[in-house]
């Protein structure tokens, strides 16, 4: 009776990987709140369940890179009446820098989340919110998409009241109602759209929004789904609440809302606004520039004026949300790409993944497809490098015995390898060679440049030079100088607080890991530039996302 | 609240609904009703007797936590969706058997699988929040 | 009907972005439900309003065989009522706490997080 409805074909296992980063958090999500009387148990199955997560992305990531985009249709319904799960080069990749970035925060949460917070429900909230992220990441459908953004929010509300201290109810409060204004903005558009276009497949969406050039209701919806993801991404004048709430919880929460939750914004302004609505973008294009660059300025110089560690870092994400929104920023442009000719340097290294990053372009999308993949590359470098530098702070706050940095102080001589570490960190994040920030400002500065924006380039290297200063700052003050006398008592030094025991080896891992893929990005930047261009091509010519949706329908 | 009226109905009156909370849930797939009104019906049922009886009450009742019971529905959940694996089929299809038992044809399928997670997974979330308000009150 | 429906769509809109506009959790919370209700008709007068038949397809046909209700903004109603209504639950405890614990609701005098007169950094050393 429905076999025409239906797809028929049968799967193969690995098939399956579009679905199992989302399918292995909510297991084990589930299996670890069942046994909450055991909580010795639970860093020994969670860790293990991250580690699958993050293999489950990578196998991913290879099978997108061999064959193109992979889709999914629950239940086995025909796109568009199914939801689709579509993963695409760009979804493959911040999938697995999420499963990275998790793997790394669950190793160092397994010393430094207390037994009582482990009661609280600390690994399963982590796993659901990653469930959140990876869905978002891989849905290919609008409402399945605000479903996810709605998922992550429980389990970061749960992280992020853990303990349940004034100042984190103060800052769950302020997140917790801007972020629900912020999603229920999402719905509400997606109500238009559908009001709009009787779909909410994107594939679908995308065939279709051609039938609306000139309209005003479509661009009235773009420009609404721009403010919804905006304040999600924490872009300027929506970003007030993170620097209001993102140093309350536990470090490595922090970190992961740091690294995480802002790029699902960005994630979804890409997939959203970029690849369904391309003319609407461009015409919104000198708009996200002017977002961008105060953003950008915003992060900058609201980062030298904390004496905070965690406040300074806070407006660190906020700063390094401007530098992608710049990406997103360039338009027009002839059809010969900047960022391939870094590119086609790696081209004879590795050849089976170029193969499709050869094809020619489309004609004026030149800029955009340069803007974005540097985006996408300085995105997935702010994941890893903003969770880094949390973990490294909450280490450093714990052995200094405060974040604030007028306390903080001769961690050099005590802890030379943390503050090599944070060195690295601090010269990334800046933007400096030979470090994995270095790349994605050259392409996108030289994008700026080329884009007919040198404004928008010099805003972005004057950013980096403000972001070397207060990193300096950071640097000098809370590990080069000596130890200031303690402060006189009565006067809490900062936010800090003393729970969690240390275990210097264990929490040093994770560093260890993140900087490896800060350094491996920075000096051998070729392999990751291919993917990205992989990715952002994908986004401007989305045929071959099409053909994924409808293609392996039939 | 604590009448002897209330009390002594209360126990009755929550048997009662959760029975017929389990109604709701099995003729949800094809009429109206199903997991999430079912274990909203549930978790009122809890509600009461929390009211009637006291928290303490409720949760000696319910033996498993409710987050542990929230848990494991969604774990039924996922799992309902994982049965498609083995057959071949696209996640989450719903997949159907038709055993007889004792003379009466019963439609047995993953959807209601689904359906048994999604009735836990509120039963187990709402009555967790209602027992912390119920709490907070008695202090 | 769908014009009468955007009127209350809109007031609903109006209502709750000002009460969400006020300094007080309780009445921002009103806002919240008020918010989650406008859009839940926005959804479903989005999806037209036309007929009021259920959409049942007949065992033995594989299209309804009338004009049937559009399914779809049912779904995503019915959806986005479950996640406004535990959201809902969540804002509520959690307000309830952040009063008990910092004994205001006024959002103007939440500083704790972000204390005034912090000063600047340390400029040198």
């Amino acid at each position: 009776m429905k076999t025409e409805a239906m797809v028929e074909a049968a799967l193969a296992p690995s098939d399956y990987l579009v679905v199992a980063p989302v399918v292995v958090c909510l297991v084990f999500g589930a299996i670890l709140l069942m046994i909450r009387k055991r909580i010795d148990w639970h860093p020994f199955l969670a860790i293990p369940g991250f580690f699958l997560v993050l293999a489950a992305d990578v196998l991913l990531l290879l099978k997108v890179a061999a064959e193109g985009p992979q889709t999914m249709m629950m239940g086995g319904w025909k796109a568009p009446f199914g939801i689709a799960f579509t993963v695409d080069m760009l979804g493959a990749l911040f999938v697995t820098a999420s499963g990275f970035v998790a793997f790394a925060a669950a190793i160092y949460a397994s010393v430094s989340i207390s037994r009582t917070e482990r009661r609280y429900g600390f690994f399963p909230f982590l796993f659901l919110m990653m469930a959140g992220v990876s869905g978002a990441f891989l849905t290919g459908d609008v409402f399945n998409l605000y479903v996810w953004f709605e998922v992550l929010l429980i389990g970061s509300f749960g992280l992020l009241i853990l303990g349940s201290e004034h100042e984190q109810l103060d800052g769950a409060t302020k997140y917790c109602f801007l972020n629900l204004v912020a999603t229920t903005l999402f719905l509400i558009t997606t109500g238009y759209l559908y009001g709009l276009f009787g779909t909410l497949n994107m594939a679908d969406i995308a065939e279709k929004a051609g039938g609306f050039e000139n309209d005003g209701a479509l661009l009235t919806i773009v420009v609404l789904f721009l403010v919804a993801f905006s304040a999600k991404a924490a872009a300027f004048p929506l970003n007030f609440w993170l620097p209001a709430s993102y140093h309350t919880p536990r470090f490595v929460v922090s970190a992961l809302f740091a690294g995480l939750l802002t790029k699902v914004g960005v994630y979804a302004l890409i997939r959203i606004v970029l690849m369904l609505f391309p003319p609407q973008h461009a015409e919104l294009a000198p708009l996200i520039a002017w977002v961008a660059a105060l953003t950008m300025l915003v992060g900058a110089f609201g980062a030298l004026a904390q004496s905070d560690l965690r406040r300074l870092l806070n407006y660190f994400v906020v700063a390094g949300i401007g530098t992608i929104f710049a990406g997103l920023a360039l338009v027009g442009g002839e059809g010969t790409p900047g960022a391939a000719s870094l590119a086609s340097a790696a081209a004879a290294a590795t050849p089976d993944v170029v193969a499709s990053a050869a094809a020619p372009l489309l004609p004026a999308a030149g800029n955009l497809v340069v803007g974005l993949s540097g985006a996408v590359f300085y995105a997935l470098h702010s994941i890893v490098v903003m969770t880094a530098l949390y973990l490294a702070a909450g280490t450093a706050a714990r052995i200094a015995g405060s974040s604030s940095l007028r306390d903080m102080g001769g961690l050099w001589r005590g802890k030379p390898a943390l503050a090599a570490l944070m060195l690295v960190f601090l010269f990334a994040v800046s933007g400096l060679p030979p470090f994995s920030g270095f790349w994605p400002k050259v392409v996108l500065v030289r994008g700026a440049f080329q884009a007919g924006l040198p404004w928008l380039g010099a805003v972005i290297l004057f950013t980096g030079f403000l972001m070397t200063v207060a990193s300096a700052r950071i640097f000098a003050l809370a590990f080069w100088r000596n130890a200031p006398e303690p402060a006189v008592a009565g006067v809490p030094g900062g936010s800090f607080d003393p729970q969690g025991e240390a275990s210097p080896a264990l929490s040093m891992a994770p560093l260890l890991i993140l900087a490896a893929f800060v350094v491996a990005a920075g000096v051998m930047p070729q392999w990751l530039v291919t993917l990205t261009d992989i990715a952002a091509r994908g986004v401007v010519d989305p045929a071959a996302y099409l053909g994924s949706v409808f293609g392996g329908a039939s | 609240m604590r009448t002897i009226i209330f009390r002594f109905t209360a126990p009755y009156l929550t048997a009662l609904m959760v029975l017929f909370s389990i109604f709701v849930l099995l003729r949800g797939h094809n009429e109206p009703g199903g997991g999430f009104i079912g274990g909203l019906i549930a978790a009122s049922a809890l509600a009461i007797y929390g009211i009637a009886c006291g928290v303490v009450a409720v949760r000696r009742s319910l033996h498993f936590h409710p987050m542990s019971i929230s848990a494991a529905g969604l774990f039924l959940a996922v799992v309902a969706g994982l049965l498609s694996l083995p057959v071949g089929s696209q996640f989450m299809t719903g997949l159907w058997v038709f055993p007889t038992v004792f003379g009466t044809e019963l439609a047995l399928s993953t959807p209601l699988i689904f359906d048994i997670g999604v009735y836990l997974v509120v039963v187990g979330s709402i009555s967790s929040i209602a027992l912390a308000l119920e709490e907070r009150e008695s202090d | 009907m769908e014009t009468a429906l955007s009127l209350v769509v809109g007031c609903l809109f109006a209502v709750a972005l000002y009460l969400l506009l006020s300094k007080h959790i309780i009445r921002m919370l009103l806002g919240v439900v008020l918010l989650g209700n406008a859009v839940n008709i926005l959804i479903f007068t989005a999806g037209r309003i036309t007929s009021v038949a259920p959409p049942l397809i007949p065992g033995d046909a594989s299209v309804p065989l009338t004009d049937v209700a559009n399914p779809l903004p049912q779904a995503l109603v019915l959806t986005a009522i479950v996640i406004s209504f535990s959201f809902f639950a969540f804002l509520l405890v959690l307000a309830y706490r952040a009063y008990q614990d910092l004994g205001t609701d006024d959002t103007d005098q939440m500083r704790v997080a972000e204390p005034e007169n912090d000063g600047p950094p340390p400029l040198g050393y």
